[in-house]
């Protein structure tokens, strides 16, 4: 009875409380997406908000299960987990569906299951697991030969799918290993190379390079005493260039015109409103003529009239900003940020490393998702096809994520035992 | 814990910063940057026009000249289209498959989701036959459109026509009109335009990404109303239209009728004709070239556009100038011995009227009498002053409306000519006198005037002194408004004393003069009758009048070209309007006309004679030269006939090249035929 107690008040209960509010801020963006005004007042099982209401509740029932298993189920079974993730991953390949040029989706009667999707917890599990059995030492071979491992299976896998976007998910798991005691400086290159690479297609690549010199001089000046520094700076002066020559390289001679255009779109280069740019300009007219307060609830015109295209889904965010404004758009913004630093926290008052791991490996996830999404809508980054984590339609996605949460919110009711 | 639980905060900052980032973003788009709320609304936003019904126009007692039929267009919308039976379709709508495949090629490169026209106003019996099967046909639908429908085919030149606007017109119109819109274009479709297309209005409708209708924005809010056009009452009598129709049948001419106390024009008829109705529908611009390469010119609004010279029509002028001038009183006589010398030449009268006074001039038409009038006026200041003299008499006419604009409300009207001082000055090489212009005392010469200006000069001696410029519409819209240019007096500055002689003389005319056959039981009609010599063909029939003659009713101008003796068909006719307009029937006449003879006459020029024959008879420019030459008994100077003379054999070419030769009488400003009475 004292350990029921303890365990109801040891959830953390305002992570589950922004979880429910994002939950309930997706569905009715959804109704609103997919709201005909010329049909009002239906309500229909069969359509996506009808769905996804049947996909909020089965996944609160999934999280309170989770909530119910024992705490050490999920480090003992983490491997078996990454292995049947893996296998699955190689099922879809063979046997899965093609849905809008990704083999992404495995059919069971009328339901279908993306394994991509659980491929998220199943990594950060066994990440966790390897990561906090094993003090790892991220200078010796073996533990990056590990850890590369554990990672660029399943995302080379995804990526045959071919599911751009969902591979490149695990590259946010750099935090963990950052967390962990990966070279702060392969963060940093990871930073500067980002820059680099947008700013090479951006501009011309002389002045680039003038730049980087330019800002590696004012560093060695300011630092001339440090001979380490100088050092360092050179060499990150060298991969520079190096970079900028082959990104520059990259872009012209190995990319198709497709893929080039893609790049020119987003950032700027060419105006293209009815191809390649549609989705963008469509989405950045969605959320800059919400304004301050929005238009009001099914009131967005690009809304409701199809503008957006896979609004439900990837550009569900469109929805939040044409009819909730930028007040309405700072909530969402601020319950993610609220919501990632919570995990932070609550990955660093674990007394296990496993626990504390998983819990990096969920920020990270969700970071990239929030980032990348919301980003993509309003024309920072390109587009690239993921869902707006617990907002966005799909009971695959809404299902992995409360598992990936949830997992950690049991993980951390533990917490005062040691797994 | 371990040792790295700092890189949580720097892992927290990397969060905060990105999130920052995003709002700032957001903020910039969504609260700085304005244009994307437009964009929004120009992606769902489509602003309709709505077309108003066009104004209708009525007679003067309101009975419908012009009105709107309803019309059915085809119209497709190529992506909702399934496959039927092409071939029962083809058949239904007559025509071929090419015409189909072009039809539907057309209508997929406008667009795929919004409707387009596939057949312009299918007749009644295709839009029968298409209501029934419609179902079989999706994709297709039928709309109504109005179109312009002349219940009784009548008055064509008066109520003109409407057609696409050209691209001129589009531009001209700063962008009020699109492709595809109708305009007036010519008679009062063109004149009043502004009043009968109406007010557009605007449905603002909403479509979604694919431009389907999605309903009306914000409940029509925003939305304006079309306004329909203006009604017109026009002053036309439609009986007293038809009967003048039916009287200058098959043959070229004009009558125009006026209300003198109003300046109302009561009949507007320009021969030959054309149903208006053939101007309307797919048939137009078929119809229209057919027109258009008439050699008798339906097209031509003779009543404004023809010039004829006024002949005797003038001589009343003359004398209400003179009488004005102080130059004779009614009681002045002049001797006629059958001609007046002007100095080597001289004018013939057609009688010896002995001596004359002026009721008697006016009545028997006496060419000496008005030959010195038109001389006493010319030195009236001396002979050395005949120019200012000549500029004062000018002035006068003008007064009358002769060789100015009256200022009717329909586009295009000419102004007739009145030569200026300086015009003989510089064909007389200044060297001028009263002989060498003679001709215009008697309507002759370069004096050359429109069957409207002949009209109004009747108005003018009915009035005893004014007129009001003549006009179409008499009321506009609801309310019944007046131009007010129409509603001012225009006074010829003659006191009306002097009309009375000249009244007198015109009443003889008809009472126990030339038109003695048209007289009209009960009423005074007083008129004046004109036989104008012109070159080309047998004489034109001319006849104006009033009646009654005490507080008169209508004025009329008749011409019938080629109809020879202005009492044998213009008088007659003019009897038969007046009589209709005054006591609503004809009635058959003691002197034994009847109103059937004169409709059935057929007075055309002949235009297709053997081409040997013609191309012998057709004259050359010796032949003219010669003969005017030899007619020593007209005014006019050989000097002015060279100028004629000169410009003839350009339309004699031009008339053999296209093998049709220009019917007698239709003249232009260059076409100067000689008159006499």
């Amino acid at each position: 009875m004292n350990n029921q107690r303890s365990f109801f008040f040891n959830v953390d209960w305002f992570t589950v409380l922004i979880y429910l509010s994002l939950c309930i801020i997706g569905w009715f963006n959804i109704y609103a997406a997919v709201f005909d005004p010329l049909h009002p007042g239906i309500v229909d099982m069969s359509t996506n908000y009808g769905k996804q209401f049947i996909f909020i509740i089965s996944a609160v029932l999934l999280g309170s299960v989770i909530l119910l298993l024992d705490g050490k189920f999920f480090s003992v079974f983490a491997p078996t987990f990454y292995g049947v993730t893996l296998f699955l991953l190689v099922l879809v390949l063979i046997i899965g569906r093609n849905v809008g040029g990704n083999q992404a989706w495995i059919s069971i009667g009328s339901f279908r299951l993306q394994p991509s999707e659980f491929a998220k917890f199943s990594t950060c599990l066994l990440l966790a697991k390897y990561l906090g059995d094993s003090a790892p030492k991220f200078n010796e071979p073996k533990t990056l030969l590990s850890v590369s491992a554990i990672l660029l299976i399943p995302m080379a896998l995804i990526m045959k799918q071919p599911d751009t976007g969902s591979a490149l998910t695990f590259t946010s798991l750099i935090f963990v290993l950052y967390r962990e005691g990966l070279s702060g400086y392969v963060l940093l290159i990871e930073g500067i190379s980002i820059v680099l690479f947008v700013l090479t297609l951006l501009y011309n690549k002389f002045y680039v390079l003038g730049a980087v010199v330019a800002f590696a001089a004012v560093l060695i000046l300011m630092f001339r005493r440090n001979k380490g520094f100088t050092r360092i700076v050179l060499v990150g002066l060298a991969y520079s260039v190096i970079l900028v020559f082959s990104v520059d390289f990259a872009y012209n001679n190995v990319l198709q015109s497709h893929q080039r255009n893609r790049i020119d779109v987003i950032l700027g280069k060419i105006n293209d409103p009815r191809g390649e740019g549609y989705n963008l300009n469509q989405s950045l007219i969605a959320i800059g003529s919400g304004k301050i307060t929005g238009k009001g609830y099914l009131q967005g015109t690009q809304t409701k009239y199809n503008f957006v295209p896979e609004q439900s889904t990837d550009f569900i965010f469109c929805t939040v900003g044409e009819e909730w404004g930028f007040v309405g758009c700072s909530v969402v913004v601020i319950l993610y940020i609220t919501l990632l630093l919570r995990i932070v926290h609550i990955a660093e008052r674990q007394r296990s490393a496993f626990s504390r791991v998983y819990g990096y490996g969920v920020a990270s996830i969700l970071f990239f998702h929030f980032f990348i999404n919301i980003g993509m809508t309003i024309g920072l980054i390109p587009v690239i096809g993921i869902p707006l984590p617990f907002i966005s339609y799909g009971g695959s996605s809404l299902w992995s994520f409360t598992i990936l949460l949830f997992i950690l919110l049991k993980l951390d009711s533990n917490r005062m035992g040691i797994i | 814990m371990n040792s790295f639980f700092a890189r949580r905060f720097v892992i927290s900052a990397i969060f905060i910063s990105v999130a920052l980032i995003l709002l700032t973003r957001l903020f910039y788009i969504q609260v700085i940057d304005k244009s994307y709320f437009l964009s929004a609304n120009n992606n769902v936003l489509r602003k309709k026009k709505i077309y108003p019904a066009r104004g209708v126009i009525l007679d003067r007692e309101k009975r419908v000249l012009v009105q709107n039929q309803l019309t059915y267009d085809l119209t497709i919308i190529p992506k909702e289209v399934k496959p039927f039976d092409t071939v029962e379709f083809c058949n239904d709508l007559a025509i071929d498959r090419a015409g189909f495949d072009k039809r539907l090629k057309n209508a997929r490169s406008q667009s795929l989701y919004r409707a387009s026209v596939f057949e312009k106003q299918m007749s009644a019996e295709t839009y029968a036959k298409f209501q029934e099967k419609l179902y079989l046909y999706p994709g297709f639908d039928v709309v109504e459109r109005y179109a312009r429908y002349y219940p009784d085919s009548i008055a064509a030149q008066f109520l003109g026509y409407i057609g696409e606007v050209t691209d001129k017109e589009i531009e001209k119109s700063e962008g009020f009109y699109n492709k595809g819109d109708y305009i007036g274009k010519s008679g009062v479709e063109k004149a009043y335009e502004e009043l009968l297309r109406g007010q557009r209005g605007i449905s603002n409708q909403i479509v979604d990404a694919l431009g389907r209708s999605k309903g009306r924005y914000a409940e029509g809010k925003y939305d304006t109303a079309a306004v329909r056009g203006d009604r017109l009452i026009s002053s036309l009598d439609k009986e007293l239209q038809k009967l003048g129709e039916k009287l200058m049948k098959n043959k070229i001419g004009s009558i125009v009728a006026i209300e003198p106390a109003s300046g109302e024009i009561l009949a507007f008829v320009s021969s030959p004709t054309y149903d208006p109705n053939e101007m309307i529908g797919r048939e137009r611009g078929n119809n229209y070239m057919k027109y258009l390469k008439d050699p008798y010119k339906p097209l031509l609004i003779r009543p404004i556009q023809a010039y004829y010279s006024p002949g005797s029509s003038f001589k009343p002028i003359d004398a209400l100038i003179a009488l004005q001038e102080g130059i004779i009183t009614p009681a002045s006589n002049f001797f006629c011995p059958g001609g007046y010398w002007a100095g080597s030449h001289r004018v013939k009268c057609e009688h010896v009227d002995g001596s004359t006074n002026l009721t008697r001039a006016i009545a028997m038409s006496c060419n000496t009498y008005f030959c010195y009038v038109f001389h006493y006026l010319m030195v009236q200041n001396g002979s050395r002053n005949i120019k200012l003299a000549y500029q004062n008499w000018r002035e006068h006419a003008t007064k009358f409306g002769f060789g100015v604009k009256l200022g009717i409300d329909l586009p295009n009207e000419k102004q007739g000519l009145i030569p200026t001082k300086e015009f003989y000055d510089k064909v007389y090489r200044s060297r001028w006198n009263s002989n060498t212009i003679i001709s215009l005392a008697i309507g002759q010469g370069e004096l050359n005037a429109t069957p409207l200006q002949m009209a109004n000069i009747e108005c003018i001696i009915a009035n005893r002194g004014y007129y009001y410029k003549p006009h179409l519409i008499k009321a506009i819209g609801e309310k019944a408004v007046i131009r007010k240019e129409y509603t001012l007096k225009n006074n010829v500055g003659v006191e009306p004393k002097y009309f009375e002689p000249v009244i007198e003389g015109m009443q003889q005319v008809i009472d126990n003069g030339t038109a003695y056959a048209s007289r009209i039981p009960g009423v005074a009609f007083c008129g004046k009758t004109g036989t104008v010599q012109n070159s080309r063909g047998k004489n034109h029939s001319v006849f104006v009048g009033f009646a009654p003659r005490h507080n008169p009713k209508i004025a009329i101008a008749v011409i019938v070209e080629n109809g020879g003796y202005g009492a044998s068909w213009a008088a007659p006719i003019a009897s038969f309007m007046v009589e209709k307009y005054l006591k609503d029937s004809v009635t058959y006449r003691a002197s034994g006309i009847d109103v059937k003879q004169y409709m059935e006459a057929n007075l055309l020029p002949a235009l297709l004679q053997p081409k040997t024959k013609e191309d012998k008879k057709t004259p050359n420019a010796d032949s003219v030269k010669k003969k005017l030459l030899l007619r020593k008994d007209t005014a006019a100077l050989p000097k002015i006939k060279k100028q004629n003379i000169t410009k003839r054999p350009v339309s004699n070419k031009k008339a053999d090249s296209v093998k049709v030769p220009k019917p007698a009488g239709i003249k232009t400003a260059t076409d100067k035929p000689k008159s006499t009475i």
